[in-house]
């Protein structure tokens, strides 16, 4: 495992023993919270805090005009009453567009709506009071005048003529659309043996993450200085969105990140009372707090994933699939989020669906439609369980009606270890992928054969079990082809500046946080390796846009591949520095010197010459005693960003084994296996968390979550107990292997882990489902797969 | 609004006498009044648990339970449980099963876990999934904190641990 690197001398020296990186490093950074002494943002409070709440649309779509606020205001402990148009007299509104999402359209939005709400739980009007209960007593005092307007709740009749426009400006309810036709999809279809066809529905789902958004903002108008703290994701964009949007210089505004309970997108979006907390505590010149409590989560949170998708495959009699058409339909609420838009959800469907397959036609078009329910933005797996999900339930369909064994199926389809670097017939450029030697190592993993004959055996008595397969790839370590291209300030380079403490210990500055991956865990591997020290000795910092490098933040599994290479390109910096000096102070030739266990060591005897701790005490407080021309450089700066590729496929398969009851509808998730390869695995134990946790967030689109809606656009399940994230109980045991094709796009060869976990469950359990249902010819294709459902599909209900 | 209430409760093994409001959860009572900020809170309808502290022994949701309803009682966060020792076994083996992320719900989850280790030494793998499943966590999807539960269940099993 050892790595020969080049340095500026042209000598080749031997670099790092790799002693952590690789292994199951526990977490250092979890033991507080298992004492309970994480610091969450609304364990935070600073003098004259205020807190408040939002008063928000109970309509879908209504136009409004606030009555009366003199109640409200003059309730104990109430500070302010404050409306959209006052709240926008210090922050601009924004629109959120992409410049390469050619066609992309959506309005003007404000951080407190200012006469007309889009969607019920829209913000209308802000109240400050003393305390987080004061302000909601004040809420029922105020008198507000609705008028309804007409609710564009179906995404499915949003563009006929006849369904009102929701912006009339923008002519009608169409934000983006895109088609994207590679070869001849219609001739590859006409000459195939089989065309298949279904459609799937996706139901809107949300993050829930157990810490609901949270936020303090503290704006001293003595120094125009504005300090969040942040339960966010992306501490640097934030900083840049709000020095723009409320004119303060950029390095006036500091975000800090302290621990995040939980993320997974829902904390990387522009919300708009997180812009009008801002504003109030400029407006009112003190810190104000805004907690959402879960029933506003539900409301205001994004959601994602509602899709309808129109599913094509046309296939040769031995298997092979000569073509893939898709035609995807969204819908995203009244607003295209901020900054990232809501049109990515979409166009990563068009982008990865087919994309483990060789086929060559591929036909894909996308609508992405306005409606009065909550904005949808990108959630863990971003479009991923959609696009995996419809191409691996029509694959399978496809092998079903051709009378082939699903895991044939793909093996015959799937890209060649051995052909990459390759194009994908949707345009995606990949690197290297393991598609053969992952399904060959599932179908060990699972025993397939055996549980295929156990299936047959229970089958005989009733019992129908079913298997289902889904193999996926996986978009990582992004570079700037995703949002800086088209004009969305998001950092694709990431930093590190790592730094030799005079006791020898090292203190590294990330520019990439974390909400509880073990980021700073891989962080603090990588560097020990590095530099050549204890992993005790050195300490991650993050978080924090005042104390970090400039940064992107935690998303589209980004963290390790990039943030880690910026570690690793900065501890190998500092170890170059701490051998240069050393050679001075030791009176050596540098290429005798490296770096081992703390210690300056011989290079080639490995014998211990001089502590870290005495190499730093000398350069910092004795620099008298060095020659005259002695600069020692212990503290180093390096950048990563992805170049080459404009990202960095990972490929998987997951396989789900469950059971059916016929009889209620019920599904019991026996077990599911998951062959994962994100290159270089850092720490095995905390990839497999990552993809564990992945796999039970997508677990839970599939089988019970779903935002349901009236058909006046008002949300009927919007709290925890009304809709249901996955319980320990009904969660099967997660198996999970893997293969490393490392990428070489950098020197620590990590890909991302992090979300492609969701993408298997909605098509490996839809097939395993409809595995189970074979022998009744009944299928079920619309997510979640609810007890109802099953019923339905059996025609029993 | 209705007047303050005094009530006397002994927190971490300290008592105390402190005014409330009559309608203030025992919850934003331990985080607001007394500065303990382990118990979280996540829903505040008594479904996903982080707000699990415990009430003259017994594991309760913090936020279905009135700060009137401690009075005269004994309440213990994990600040002093854990301090006492009491979660040393299942502590480590959370950490050695990476069997928390973001933290949230650890403290709830490890209280209940607590709770199983007395209540139900014999559990198996499907009764600590049934047991812990009244405590949402939505980062690990539960199979790390199942083995660590059940790990030190084994743990207290073996023979050597009665007389240990």
């Amino acid at each position: 495992m050892d790595t020969i690197v080049k340095e500026e001398s042209g000598r080749f020296v031997k670099d790092d023993t790799r002693q952590y990186v690789g292994t199951s490093v526990n977490r250092p950074n979890m033991k507080r919270h298992l004492e309970g002494r994480g610091c969450f943002v609304d364990d935070i409070s600073l003098p004259r805090l205020a807190h408040v709440v939002y008063l928000r649309s109970p309509y879908a779509h209504a136009r409004f005009k606030i009555v009366d606020t003199a109640r409200a205001k003059a309730m104990p402990g109430v500070i302010a009453v404050v409306d959209g148009h006052e709240i926008a007299t210090v922050c601009t509104p924004w629109v959120a567009t992409l410049a390469h999402m050619t066609g992309m359209k959506s309005p003007p939005q404000y951080p407190v709506a200012l006469d007309r709400a889009c969607w019920q739980g829209e913000p209308v009007l802000a109240i400050v009071a003393l305390t987080r209960h004061q302000a909601e007593d004040a809420l029922p005092m105020v008198e507000i005048d609705w008028q309804e307007l007409p609710v564009v709740d179906n995404m499915e009749t949003a563009l006929l003529p006849e369904t009102h426009v929701i912006h009339p400006e923008l002519g009608d309810n169409l934000c983006f659309t895109k088609v994207i036709d590679t070869g001849d999809v219609d001739k590859a279809m006409a000459e195939a043996d089989l065309v298949v066809e279904e459609t799937y529905r996706f139901g809107r789902v949300t993050g829930v993450t157990m810490e609901p958004r949270a936020m303090l903002a503290d704006y001293h108008p003595s120094d125009n200085k504005l300090t969040v703290y942040h339960a966010c994701q992306a501490p640097h964009m934030m900083q840049d969105l709000y020095a723009r949007h409320f004119d303060l210089p950029e390095n006036s505004v500091r975000v800090i990140c302290n621990d995040v309970g939980g993320a997974f997108g829902i904390k990387v979006h522009v919300y708009p009372d997180d812009f009008a907390t801002v504003a109030l505590s400029i407006i009112l010149k003190r810190p104000v707090k805004y907690m959402a409590d879960r029933l506003e989560s539900f409301a205001s949170d994004i959601h994602a994933r509602e899709h309808v998708v129109r599913a094509r495959v046309g296939v040769k009699s031995d298997g092979e699939i000569v073509a893939f058409d898709f035609d995807d339909l969204t819908g995203i609420g009244p607003y295209s989020m901020y900054p990232r838009t809501s049109a990515i959800e979409g166009n990563q469907v068009l982008t990865i669906s087919g994309g483990p397959y060789k086929h060559k036609n591929y036909r894909a078009r996308l609508d992405v439609v306005f409606q009065n329910k909550v904005p949808t933005c990108q959630y863990r797996g971003v479009g991923h369980p959609i696009a995996c999900g419809v191409t691996e339930g029509i694959v399978e369909l496809a092998a079903q009606k051709l009378g082939m064994d699903p895991l044939q199926m793909r093996m015959k389809n799937v890209m060649p270890d051995d052909g990459y670097p390759c194009t994908g017939a949707s345009g995606i450029q990949i690197e290297g992928l393991s598609h053969q030697q992952s399904l060959r190592k599932i179908e060990e993993m699972m025993d397939y054969q055996n549980l295929r004959k156990e299936q047959a055996e229970l089958r005989k008595k009733g019992i129908y079990r079913g298997i289902g397969f889904a193999v996926l790839i996986e978009l990582t370590n992004p570079s700037a082809a995703f949002y800086g291209v088209g004009g969305a300030r998001i950092s694709a380079l990431d930093g590190t500046s790592a730094r030799l403490e005079p006791t020898g210990v090292v203190t590294c500055h990330v520019g990439v946080g974390e909400q509880g991956q073990g980021t700073e865990t891989i962080y603090a591997q990588i560097a020990a390796d590095a530099i050549g020290v204890d992993i005790s000795n050195v300490k991650i910092v993050t978080g924090d846009t005042e104390a970090t490098p400039y940064g992107g933040g935690t998303w589209a599994s980004r963290g390790a591949g990039i943030g880690g290479e910026s570690v690793l390109q900065a501890g190998k910096a500092l170890r170059v520095n701490i051998r240069k000096f050393a050679a001075v102070v030791l009176q050596k030739d540098r290429s005798q010197l490296d770096v081992a266990e703390g210690h300056v060591v011989d290079s080639s005897t490995g014998e211990r010459l001089m502590a870290l701790s005495e190499l730093a005490r000398l350069a910092y407080f004795r620099p008298d005693t060095l020659p005259g021309d002695t600069r020692p450089e212990l503290m180093v700066t390096r950048h990563a960003a992805q170049r080459g590729f404009p990202f960095i496929f990972t490929n998987g398969v997951q396989a789900s084994y469950v059971e059916v009851d016929t009889e209620t509808g019920f599904v019991k998730l026996l077990k599911h296996w998951c062959v994962e390869d994100c290159g270089k695995v850092l720490n095995p134990m905390l990839v497999d968390e990552q993809i564990r946790g992945a796999i039970v967030q997508g677990i839970g689109g599939v089988m019970s979550e779903e935002c349901l809606y009236d058909e006046n656009g008002l949300l009927r399940n919007g709290s925890m107990a009304d809709y249901l994230v996955p319980m320990a109980a009904e969660m099967p045991d997660i198996y999970v292997a893997h293969v490393e094709t490392p990428t070489k796009t950098s020197e620590l060869g990590a890909k991302g882990a992090g979300e492609a976990g969701t993408a298997g469950p909605p098509g490996a359990i839809m097939n395993a489902i409809n595995d189970a249902l074979s022998p009744f010819d009944a299928r079920v294709t619309s997510q979640p797969f609810t007890p109802e459902k099953v019923l339905q599909a059996l025609g029993v209900v | 609004m209705a007047k303050s209430v005094q009530i006397v409760t002994r927190i971490n093994g300290v008592e105390g006498t402190y005014q409330v409001d009559p309608r203030l959860h025992l919850v934003d009572f331990l985080r607001e009044e007394v500065e303990l900020k382990t118990s979280r809170v996540g829903c505040e309808q008594g479904v996903c648990g982080a707000c699990t502290v415990r009430l003259d022994g017994e594991i309760i949701r913090g936020c279905l339970f009135l700060a009137v309803q401690a009075d005269g009682r004994e309440i213990d966060t994990i600040d002093g449980i854990s301090d006492q020792g009491e979660l040393r076994e299942l502590q480590q083996s959370f950490h050695d099963h990476n069997a928390a992320q973001c933290g949230y719900c650890t403290p709830g989850m490890l209280l209940t876990a607590a709770a199983l280790l007395r209540e139900k030494p014999q559990a198996t793998r499907e009764q600590v999934r049934e047991y812990i499943s009244g405590n949402y966590c939505r980062c690990t999807g539960y199979h790390s904190i199942v083995d660590a539960v059940c790990e030190v269940l084994e743990l207290h099993r073996q023979p050597s641990a009665k007389s240990a």
